[in-house]
């Protein structure tokens, strides 16, 4: 009996398992469409759009980094608990990329 | 629970990657390198964008006589498309299914040999049609550096994945191997999150001038 | 442990180094690696003082200095003083958050050897062809025009050192946020903790832009890339901001854990609680996040523009700051203790003076327009071994002899101490100080000789005569090391009777498991707390049970030993038709060795229950 009742509750866990991985599933395939979605504007922005530089740079740069924020958060999982570690180092591994960037295409002259 | 112990479709945890601490110890290493290869990658951006178009004279390739828009437009749907289905190894690997997870690791692996490929063609038309190679110029130099050093990531994160799927064929899934196969994944993740900003910063920005 | 392998002969005792993970051995590896290098870059320097001691030497040819002058640099940075802290480290760190080893006991045997084989390529260029030559900043400039091989050993050294560095970093890392046992939390963890987690991210994201510009002079060297090269459209200046992005954060991460050692020293010795110590985490935090902002300092003479002067000026004051927190605490630390002189208390007593000096001139040094006057003299010279060796060395001494006990099983004589000390502490004063006064005289730095009549022979001679304290004060101290290891009384867990975190209340040395059960922390000092309360040992966390242990392996010597083939192989591919396939060799080594280790499963071992029982019950230890 108690065996029995053993196996039903592991059903259910089973089954929630199965249910919130393919939940996950789903928003993975969701952001991966709109990944494809922002590719696609910043190829045509760049293709067929008769932008001026000043505008296409910094749009095609937002772009960039959406898509990376779901690459990052949904394909890496960064947004599950327990990666609040990992969120700090990568945060901080950005900030340092982007004073060097910033020096390095303000204060290096040709 | 045991690092050997074998496990069944009712026993796997929800997340084996982090069930034992030698496995949250590698997640979270991992994560940390891919902090240091964030500013290693932000290195070579800064270098190439100070070097962009820096040529010894009249004659030499610039960037926007270089790139061509449908190609890199065909590696970087290749990538994406590689990543998604890299998600999908994962997503079979959370499940108890060995079979699924190495049978998408597998086309993850044919669609980084496609990425290749286009790659080693790329490089080889730039070399031959506009005499733009490694030693050419500062800005050859460093374009090579920065993409190849990209390159560099995806054969080693092929011949990574191959390898797991190789040693794992007649396996089922443990607690000892799936931490390998979800590192595996964050890699071939990251690589993506560099291609993304290199055909932005390297190939779009270049096209605009 | 020392006893057992005594029993062993040397062959066996040199496999189970070779092939060794476990975290105290690898300090053990670590201490006479960097020992060894220190006694090198020691007589580089004291070459250099003779050759400076009277006017006109030709002690050294130009070319001779040039070599001396880079080796002890290099060498005093990348493979003393960083090794010689990673001993301490892999020595206390584990023990201190109360851990049976780091998070990756392999990679930290990989980390070590590609140290060491990084530094053993490096100094091999002494005997074929001569050393590098361009300084330990090796710019771009000076370093592409040297000929020979000479820069090649330092990039390929180098680079092969720094992958060991960067690993070494991410592993303590980890086991610092993974590994801490119950109740350890992040405000309970020692001084030393901290300083070597805020130091090891440091590590993380400064080595990459130093690899990558290595990377950029070994092709442009020896690959035929024109990074560098002005005519091709090359840009020389790139090197040195690559160079600095590293080279600033990397000072931090050596004062960093000298400040950890400080701490901890200062606490023990005046038997009180470390003051402010909320304060002190936040200073080193912030020194971390400030140490990133500042790198072009050492350019202000470059001609970036006065904005960009100003702003790293400003931001390099702004270290300041958490600095003199730090300073103040120490101060406030010892303020009513009761204060025991032993030699690791003399080092922290001088060296918080001697640090603020350095601190001070380093503000001199901020000021961007001053800049100008002070930029490669002797002031410099004078500047920055206040703040390396009356920081660093310092703390590398004090801490050598505070953790001798803990890391050897016996104490290092106190006489002999303090002697070496006085002898260390006056000739460093004597060195250095008059330097501040030769660079405002003019005298520039990296220079082989100088004139008679322009005032500098006697301040040179003065700072040759130091130099010749601190090399007895060495002696003294390696006298000391073979006397103690002859007589090897042992001690105890506590020898110093003060001790306050975990690593104290453990055999010395420990059992290769650590803890036999992890200990349970209930504040700030775990062992100090329990001892108030009369009790011996720590209140165990959790029951007696089998212990899980990693297991040797001789693998991380080999990708190592590949990369050393390897880099012999790039460097003399473009005279010798036989480097290209010494090049893939010593690639296939590596990465084969990569291979095997992760197809071959490896699932470590089991300490049983029974045996750790046998243990305590003949009281045996370790």
């Amino acid at each position: 009996m108690v065996k029995g009742q053993i196996e039903t509750e592991n059903r259910v866990q089973v089954q929630y398992r199965l249910e919130r991985n393919k939940k996950d599933m789903r928003h993975q395939f969701i952001s991966f469409l709109l990944m494809i979605f922002l590719t696609l504007v910043a190829f045509m922005a760049v293709g067929f759009g008769n932008f001026s530089a000043k505008f296409v740079i910094p749009f095609i740069l937002v772009l960039a980094s959406v898509q990376v924020g779901f690459q990052l958060y949904y394909f890496m999982h960064m947004s599950n608990k327990g990666h609040e570690v990992p969120a700090l180092f990568m945060y901080s591994a950005v900030l340092v990329a982007l004073v060097m960037i910033i020096a390095f295409i303000t204060i290096i002259w040709i | 629970m045991q690092i050997q112990e074998k496990l069944s479709f009712e026993t796997w945890p929800a997340a084996p990657e982090k069930e034992t601490l030698e496995g949250q110890n590698k997640v979270l290493g991992f994560w940390l390198f891919l902090g240091g290869e964030t500013v290693l990658f932000a290195t070579l951006f800064a270098t190439y964008l100070a070097l962009k178009d820096s040529v010894p004279g009249p004659g030499h390739a610039l960037a926007k006589d270089l790139f061509s828009m449908p190609l890199v437009f065909l590696m970087t749907m290749l990538l994406l498309t590689s990543s998604l289905t890299s998600v999908y190894a994962i997503y079979h690997m959370k499940n108890f299914n060995a079979k699924k997870m190495k049978f998408w690791f597998v086309v993850t692996v044919l669609l980084g040999l496609g990425f290749l490929a286009c790659e080693i063609y790329e490089f080889n038309h730039y070399v031959r049609d506009f005499n733009h190679t490694f030693s050419s110029s500062a800005f050859g130099s460093a374009f090579y550096t920065l993409v190849g050093f990209h390159g560099a990531h995806v054969i080693f994160g092929l011949g990574w994945i191959t390898g797991l799927v190789v040693r794992n064929w007649r396996r089922e899934l443990s607690l000892y191997t799936a931490p390998k196969f979800y590192l595996a994944s964050l890699y071939w993740h990251f690589i993506d999150v560099v291609w993304v900003f290199i055909f932005s910063v390297v190939y779009l920005m270049g096209m605009v001038g | 442990m020392s006893s057992y392998a005594q029993k062993r002969g040397f062959l066996a005792t040199l496999w189970d180094y070779l092939t060794t993970v476990d975290h105290k051995k690898i300090a053990v590896l670590y201490l006479v690696a960097g020992g060894f290098f220190f006694v090198l870059g020691g007589i580089e320097a004291i070459l250099i003082r003779v050759q400076l001691a009277v006017p006109n030497n030709d002690f050294l040819s130009a070319d001779m200095f040039n070599q001396v002058m880079t080796m002890h640099g290099t060498t005093m940075i990348f493979f003393a003083a960083m090794p010689l802290l990673f001993a301490l480290m892999n020595a206390v760190l584990p023990l201190q958050i109360g851990a049976r080893d780091v998070a990756f006991p392999f990679v930290n045997a990989l980390g070590f050897w590609m140290f060491f084989f990084g530094g053993i390529f490096l100094n091999l260029s002494w005997f074929l062809g001569g050393a590098p030559d361009a300084g330990w900043t090796s710019y771009a400039s000076l370093s592409l025009a040297s000929e020979g091989k000479r820069i090649d050993f330092y990039t390929l050294g180098i680079q092969i050192s720094g992958f060991g560095t960067l690993m070494a970093g991410i592993n303590f890392l980890v086991t610092i946020i993974n590994m801490r046992t119950t109740g350890m939390t992040f405000m309970r963890m020692p001084m030393f903790t901290w300083t070597t987690f805020v130091a090891s991210a440091l590590i993380l994201f400064a080595f990459p832009p130093l690899t990558i510009s290595i990377f950029f002079l070994i092709f442009d060297r020896l690959f035929g890339s024109q990074f560098f090269n002005v005519e091709m459209g090359g840009n020389t200046i790139i090197w040195e901001h690559l160079f600095w992005i590293f080279g600033h954060p990397e000072v931090y991460i050596l004062v960093l854990p000298a400040f950890g050692i400080f701490s901890e020293v200062i606490s023990i010795f005046s038997r009180k609680r470390l003051f402010g110590y909320a304060s002190m985490v936040f200073a080193t935090v912030l020194i971390g996040f400030l140490g990133f902002m500042v790198w072009a300092h050492h350019m202000f003479t470059t001609g970036l523009g006065p904005i960009a002067n100003a702003i790293f000026a400003v931001a390099t004051m702004a270290i300041a700051v958490p600095t003199g927190i730090k300073i103040f605490n120490w101060l406030l630390t010892m303020w009513g203790g009761s204060i025991k002189l032993t030699t690791p208390m003399l080092y922290a007593l001088g060296f918080i003076p001697s640090f603020v000096i350095g601190g001070v001139t380093g503000i001199m040094n901020a000021a961007s327009m001053a800049d100008y006057q002070y930029h490669d003299t002797y002031f410099v010279v004078g500047h920055f071994h206040y703040t390396i060796l009356g920081g660093v060395v310092f703390a590398i001494l004090a801490g050598l002899h505070l953790y001798w006990p803990k890391m050897f099983g016996t104490m290092l004589n106190e006489t002999l101490g303090k002697i070496t000390f006085w002898l260390f502490f006056i000739g460093f004063h004597l060195t250095f100080f008059v330097q501040h006064f030769l660079g405002l005289m003019g005298m520039p730095r990296r220079t082989y000789t100088f004139l008679e009549g322009q005032g500098l022979e006697t301040g040179n001679m003065v700072s040759s005569i130091g130099a010749a304290f601190m090399a007895v004060g060495a002696i003294v101290l390696v006298i000391n090391i073979i006397i103690t290891s002859v007589k090897n009384q042992k001690v105890g867990n506590d020898p110093w009777e003060d001790g306050r975190t975990l690593e104290w209340s453990v055999s010395s040395p420990p059992p290769h498991y650590n803890f036999k059960q992890l200990p349970l922390v209930r504040g700030i000092d775990a062992y100090w707390i329990e001892k108030m309360e009369g009790r011996k040992e720590m209140t165990p966390a959790e029951p007696l049970g089998d212990i899980h242990m990693p297991n040797s392996s001789f693998i991380p010597f080999m990708i190592s030993f590949g990369l050393f083939v390897a880099a012999f192989g790039a460097m003399y591919r473009p005279d010798y038709s036989w480097g290209l396939p010494v090049l893939v060799g010593g690639l296939v080594i590596t990465f084969g060795s990569m291979l095997i280790r992760s197809l071959k499963d490896d699932h470590g071992h089991y300490i049983k229950k029974e045996e750790l029982m046998d243990d305590s019950d003949k009281g045996v230890q370790a």
